[in-house]
């Protein structure tokens, strides 16, 4: 069976489908209804990568949703540790579940282990490549707080080069018309190679150093966090950092509907002053996590969600 | 020159393979595609560097004894996808081969991403890279994705 390994897996008609299921879940997500529409599941959690939220989120949908899940727990203690290979984990872990979310530091796993597996991987990343749920899970937070996707203007700011997160979302959203803004230091600036892939899809990329100037007219501004360890001394990195910080103060001039998001865990790019502005979304964006996981855990496993969803988990 | 005169540079073969149009500069690097090297026992020739009217200047090997198989020759798409080949069979061509570049290489190189899941040497897995573009060739890794610069992807033979 099909997994998502890379958001290409989705069809634009396929990712509005799935973000309208999320939404029909959300009473599901806040515990206000029990739905087990994945009794009887079993999901194979395998981070061979430490991973705080989306291993517990889709440890969460997978439980809101009556189903279980297994895990392959620190790779230091598995089987990983007396050299098995990825191939004969995957073996093993599809026989015992239905489906996998998997998180592994080389690029490229994800598609290893679906060609390998019979049951629909979900890549939960793999090194600096791909990471669909989190995009789905950005998406539906951008189309929550907008109301649609199409045409909005996107900052991605911050570390553009090694951030995953940022590769896929840059992705989807070309797709869906929106036009973006790079901002970030030189050294970690947007892999060419992506710049090109958008733009031979015809989309309307700006790069620049300058993440300030940007936040007047931007939809989203898509902060994400600057890694210490990528620069050569810390002098370096204070002063490239002390760039791409938001505090309250700087978004004076923003539009009202404008939203702050970030993967999390953030260290001191978002000052906390911008949590109680009408822009913070980075909580509720870690929060729709589950939800987003929980459509695409039904979607895959080919169950379908309600077309409405009551206090009683029935009809409305 | 003509096509004749080159061919007369090393002597005719009665059984074997002739590879023609090679891009010049490549002979060595399709010998090494094609695992003839010093076990080799076969007598192989080669020229370098000969004029060619459609090329401006190519390469020829011979391998005398051995007819290359199709799937063999299709190795050699990466670096000569304009090769002829014939096979000859008491000194006339039996066989003519064209290279065929199909929609993936596979077992043929290793994608040059240094994080690619690939590079793990214990892994069971084929090395497939898609060809996305064949007028320039352009190929991505099956597995990470990553788009392959054909001048490192060479030095990554199999």
């Amino acid at each position: 069976m099909a997994g998502l390994i890379t958001m290409d897996d989705l069809s634009n008609d396929e990712i509005l489908r799935i973000l309208d299921d999320a939404e029909r879940l959300l009473p599901v997500a806040q515990g206000k209804v029990y739905l087990p529409l994945l009794q009887g599941r079993i999901l194979g959690n395998l981070f061979f990568e430490p991973s705080t939220r989306t291993r517990m989120s889709f440890e969460t949908a997978m439980k809101r949703l009556g189903g279980d899940v297994v895990n392959l727990g620190d790779v230091k203690t598995s089987s990983v540790v007396k050299g098995e290979t990825l191939y004969d984990t995957i073996q093993m872990v599809d026989g015992y579940t239905d489906i996998i979310a998997m998180r592994h530091p080389r690029q490229g796993a994800a598609q290893y282990a679906q060609d390998a597996a019979t049951v629909p991987i979900l890549n939960g990343g793999d090194g600096a490549g791909h990471h669909p749920t989190q995009t789905m899970l950005d998406l539906f937070t951008i189309r929550q707080a907008h109301g649609k996707l199409d045409g909005l203007k996107v900052v991605l700011a911050g570390d553009l080069r090694y951030g995953r997160t940022v590769h896929s979302l840059s992705h989807a959203l070309t797709r869906f018309g929106c036009e973006l803004i790079f901002a970030s230091p030189r050294l970690l600036k947007m892999p060419a190679e992506i710049v090109e892939d958008l733009n031979s899809h015809g989309s309307s990329v700006v790069e620049t150093e300058d993440l300030l100037s940007s936040i007047h007219d931007a939809d989203v501004i898509y902060m994400t966090r600057i890694q210490k360890e990528r620069f050569a001394d810390e002098d370096e990195y204070t002063k490239v950092a002390g760039a791409y910080k938001l505090h309250a103060k700087n978004l004076e001039g923003a539009k009202e509907s404008m939203i702050i998001m970030h993967p999390l865990p953030r260290v001191d790019e978002i000052h906390p002053s911008v949590d109680t502005t009408r822009h913070a979304r980075y909580f509720e964006q870690a929060f729709n996590g589950v939800v987003a996981r929980m459509a695409l855990l039904c979607n895959l496993l080919d169950i379908e969600v309600p077309a409405s969803i009551g206090p009683e988990g029935g009809d409305a | 020159m003509s096509n004749e005169h080159n061919m007369r540079r090393v002597t005719a073969i009665r059984n074997g393979t002739v590879i023609d149009h090679i891009p010049h500069g490549q002979a060595m690097r399709v010998l090494e595609m094609l695992n003839i090297n010093k076990a080799t026992s076969v007598p192989v020739s080669m020229v370098m560097n000969v004029p060619s009217k459609k090329m401006g200047t190519k390469d020829i090997i011979k391998v005398e004894d051995r007819e290359l198989t199709q799937s063999e020759l299709n190795r050699l798409a990466l670096v000569a996808p304009e090769a002829q080949v014939a096979i000859i069979r008491a000194y006339s061509v039996a066989e003519k081969l064209t290279i065929e570049l199909g929609d993936e290489v596979t077992n043929v190189v290793r994608c040059t991403f240094s994080n690619c899941i690939t590079t793990n040497p214990r892994e069971p897995l084929a090395h497939r890279l898609k060809v996305v573009s064949r007028e320039p060739m352009a190929l991505r890794c099956h597995y990470c994705g990553r788009p392959q610069d054909l001048e490192e992807l060479i030095r990554n033979l199999l």
